[in-house]
C-alpha cells in the first residue's frame, strides 16, 4: 500500500502536561474504531500509544507523534526533545525507572513503559541521544484481520 | 431492520423535530430527518436520556402493562431495591412487598436477599481472580452494552455472575413449581424496575441466552396504585420490620453500595454515562490495572436515579444511606449465610450462562482500505463545515455530519450555513413554519397587551 493512501495524523505533545496526558491515545482509538480496526488491536495500540505519550509528557521538553494507518498497518512514531535514555537496554528492563518520587506517587514510573510498548507491538525500534531526545517506531500489523 | 431490541420508541405523531433528544443523547444515535426523530439501532444503548429530555413525551419507554399479569395463572413480582426508596421514611420493604400482593401479585419477593447473596458470590470471585483487571459490575444493562458496542475490548472485564434479577427469578420458578405443582411456565415473574433499560436485558439479553424474567414493569407506572393500596394497611412494628432488610442487598440500589458494603478497598465508583466514558478510556489505556473492581451505573447516583422512578434521586440515595447506617447501627445483618453462599457458588449457581459477545459499530467501510479513504473525506469535510454543531442539519455536530455524509446518508448541502438557499426550504417543512407562525402570533400577543396597559395607565 502506498503512503499516499494511508490516514495521517500528526499530534504534539507538551512536556509536564498532565492534565492533557492520555488524549492521543483516546483520539487514535477513535479513528481505528471508525476504519473498522480490529479491537484486540485497538486494545493492544490503546496501551502502546498510552505509554509512549505518557513517556514524552514525563520526561521530555515538547515532542510529536504522527499516526499513519493504512491497510496493511498501523505505524506510530515519536519523537522528543528531552534528555535522551543513557542505557537503553537497561530501561528495557520491566522495573527499570528513572522517575522522581513525585512521578511516582502519581502512580507512573513503575519501570513498565518501554517493555510494555514492546510487549504489545508486533515491531519496535528505539533510538536516543543523550541530551537530545529519543525517537521510537511502533508498528502494529493488521495481517490476521486481514485474513478473513 | 429490527436486529437489536431497543426498549423506548418514538412516536412519531408527537414528535415535532425539536432536537433535544438529539443534542442530549450521549452515542449521538438520534438524527433529524424530515422533522422526525430518528434512532440509529445500532448505537443505542438504552440509557434514557431521550426519555426524560423530549418536551413532547414522544419518546416512550417499552415496559410493560399491568394487563401482561393476566397471562400466568401465578405472578411474582421482583421489585428492585430502588423501589424501596420511592417512600416515606416510615414505609420499609416489607410494607411495600404486602402492597405489591394487594395490587394484584400473587406474591412479592424482597430482592435485597439475593443481591445480599450476589454480593458475596462477586466476593468470592474477585478474591482468585487473576485475569485483565479491572472487573466491571454489570448491573447496569446500559453498561454492559456501552462496552458491547463502544468497548468491546473490555468485555472480558464483565464480571460473569448473573444479575441478582436473573438469578432470583430462575430459583423462584424452580421452588414456586414445586411448592404448587404448576408448570414453570406458568408463574410470571416481574421485574419491577427503576428504568427501561432493564427490558432490554429481559427481551434480548447481552449474553444471547434467554432471561429467566417474563417481564418489566415501571415504577412510575405502579407508584400511584401502590401508594393508595398501602395506606389502607396497618402500621407495622418499625423494629421488627428492619429485622427482615439484608444489608448487603439494600446498597444495590445505589452507586457504590455493592463497595461500601463489601468493603472492597480497591473499588471505584461511577455513575453518569459522561463519567463513565472517562473511566472507560483510561482502563482501555491499562491505567487502571491496579483497581480490582468497579460499580458503574448509567443513572447518576445508581438506580435510584433511572428515568422510570418517581421520587428526587438525591433524596430516595439518602434513603437507602439512612436506611444502611440505621442497620448498621442496630447491629441487624438479616444476610444470606456465606457457607451457604459458598456451596452454592462452587455448583456455579451465580455463573451467567452463555457469554456476552461485542457488537461493535459499523466501520465508515467493510473495506479497510475504502474505509480509509472515507475517514480522510470526512476529515477534510469536517474542516469546511462551520463546526459549531448547530444541529439543523438534524445531526448532532458538525463531526456527525460529516460522518453522515460520507456514509451517504445526508446531503452536504443540508449545511444550513454552507448552502443558506436551505433556511427557505426548511421553512415550508410543517413543524418550522408551526414555529415561526407561532412566534408571530405570540409577538403581535405581547404587542396588543402592552398597548392595552398603555391605555390602561
Amino acid at each position: 500500500m502506498e503512503p499516499e493512501n494511508g490516514f495521517i495524523q500528526e499530534f504534539k505533545v507538551k512536556g509536564g502536561d498532565f492534565s492533557k496526558a492520555g488524549s492521543i491515545s483516546t483520539e487514535i482509538k477513535e479513528i481505528l474504531q471508525e476504519v473498522g480496526i480490529d479491537s484486540s488491536i485497538i486494545r493492544r495500540v490503546a496501551i502502546a500509544s498510552y505509554e509512549a505519550e505518557m513517556n514524552m509528557v514525563m520526561y521530555s521538553r515538547k515532542g510529536e507523534v504522527s499516526f499513519i494507518l493504512d491497510s496493511v498497518k498501523i505505524l506510530i512514531k515519536t519523537s522528543d526533545e528531552g534528555p535522551g535514555i543513557e542505557d537503553i537496554d537497561k530501561a528495557m528492563q520491566e522495573g527499570f525507572s528513572t522517575a522522581t518520587d513525585e512521578m511516582r506517587e502519581m502512580g507512573f514510573g513503575a519501570g513498565m513503559g518501554l517493555p510494555n510498548i514492546k510487549k504489545h507491538s508486533d515491531e519496535f525500534k528505539i533510538t536516543s541521544e543523550i541530551g537530545k531526545g529519543t525517537n521510537l517506531s511502533i508498528t502494529f500489523y493488521l495481517e490476521q484481520q486481514n485474513k478473513q | 431492520m429490527n436486529q437489536y431490541y431497543h426498549s423506548i420508541r418514538i412516536d412519531e405523531d408527537k414528535c415535532d423535530g425539536r432536537m433535544k433528544c438529539m443534542r442530549i443523547c450521549p452515542t449521538q444515535a438520534i438524527r433529524v430527518r424530515n422533522g422526525k426523530a430518528k434512532i440509529i439501532e445500532e448505537k443505542c444503548i438504552d440509557c434514557g436520556e431521550c426519555i426524560t429530555a423530549c418536551p413532547n413525551q414522544a419518546i416512550i419507554p417499552q415496559t410493560d402493562p399491568f394487563g401482561e399479569l393476566s397471562r400466568f395463572k401465578y405472578t411474582i413480582a421482583i421489585p428492585s431495591p430502588s423501589l424501596y426508596a420511592q417512600f416515606g421514611r416510615e414505609i420499609l420493604p416489607e410494607k411495600i412487598l404486602a402492597g405489591l400482593q394487594s395490587v394484584g401479585f400473587n406474591e412479592a419477593f424482597d430482592l435485597a436477599l439475593t443481591c445480599g447473596e450476589v454480593s458475596f458470590a462477586i466476593q468470592e470471585y474477585l478474591r482468585d481472580y487473576d485475569g485483565p483487571k479491572p472487573l466491571i459490575s454489570n448491573a447496569c444493562p446500559t453498561v454492559v452494552r456501552l462496552i458491547q458496542v463502544r468497548y468491546p475490548g473490555l468485555i472480558e472485564n464483565l464480571i460473569p455472575i448473573d444479575t441478582p434479577r436473573e438469578i432470583s427469578s430462575r430459583a423462584l420458578k424452580k421452588q414456586k413449581s414445586k411448592e404448587i405443582g404448576l408448570d414453570p411456565k406458568d408463574i410470571g415473574t416481574f421485574y419491577i424496575t427503576p428504568c427501561p433499560a432493564k427490558m432490554i436485558s429481559i427481551k434480548q439479553p447481552a449474553e444471547k441466552g434467554k432471561s429467566h424474567l417474563d417481564g418489566a414493569l415501571s415504577i412510575a407506572d405502579i407508584y400511584g396504585p401502590l401508594l393508595s393500596a398501602m395506606e389502607k394497611m396497618e402500621k407495622g412494628n418499625y423494629r421488627k420490620s428492619l429485622e427482615s432488610i439484608c444489608i448487603l442487598g439494600i446498597g444495590w440500589a445505589i452507586s457504590g453500595g455493592i463497595c461500601q458494603t463489601l468493603r472492597i478497598k480497591n473499588s471505584l465508583v461511577t455513575s453518569g454515562l459522561s463519567e463513565i466514558l472517562k473511566v472507560f478510556d483510561d482502563i482501555e489505556k491499562g491505567k487502571l490495572r491496579n483497581i480490582d473492581f468497579i460499580e458503574a451505573y448509567s443513572c447518576h447516583q445508581g438506580c435510584v436515579g433511572g428515568s422510570l422512578t418517581v421520587e428526587n434521586l438525591y433524596i430516595s440515595y439518602n434513603k437507602i444511606l439512612k436506611l444502611i447506617n440505621t442497620l448498621e447501627f442496630e447491629k441487624i445483618k438479616a444476610c444470606p449465610d456465606i457457607r451457604e453462599v459458598r456451596k452454592l457458588y462452587e455448583q456455579n449457581y451465580f455463573f451467567m450462562n452463555g457469554k456476552i459477545e461485542s457488537r461493535p459499530l459499523k466501520p465508515l467501510d467493510d473495506n479497510i482500505a475504502i474505509a480509509i479513504k472515507k475517514k480522510k473525506e470526512k476529515e477534510a469535510l469536517y474542516e469546511s463545515l462551520p463546526k459549531i454543531d448547530c444541529g439543523v442539519c438534524g445531526s448532532p455536530t458538525c463531526l456527525a455530519f460529516a460522518e453522515d455524509s460520507v456514509r451517504g446518508e445526508v446531503n452536504i448541502t443540508d449545511c444550513i450555513l454552507r448552502y443558506p438557499e436551505k433556511i427557505k426550504a426548511l421553512t415550508k417543512n410543517k413543524s418550522f413554519t408551526a414555529f415561526s407562525s407561532k412566534r408571530d402570533k405570540s409577538t403581535a400577543a405581547r404587542e396588543a397587551d402592552k398597548k392595552g396597559r398603555k391605555h390602561e395607565t
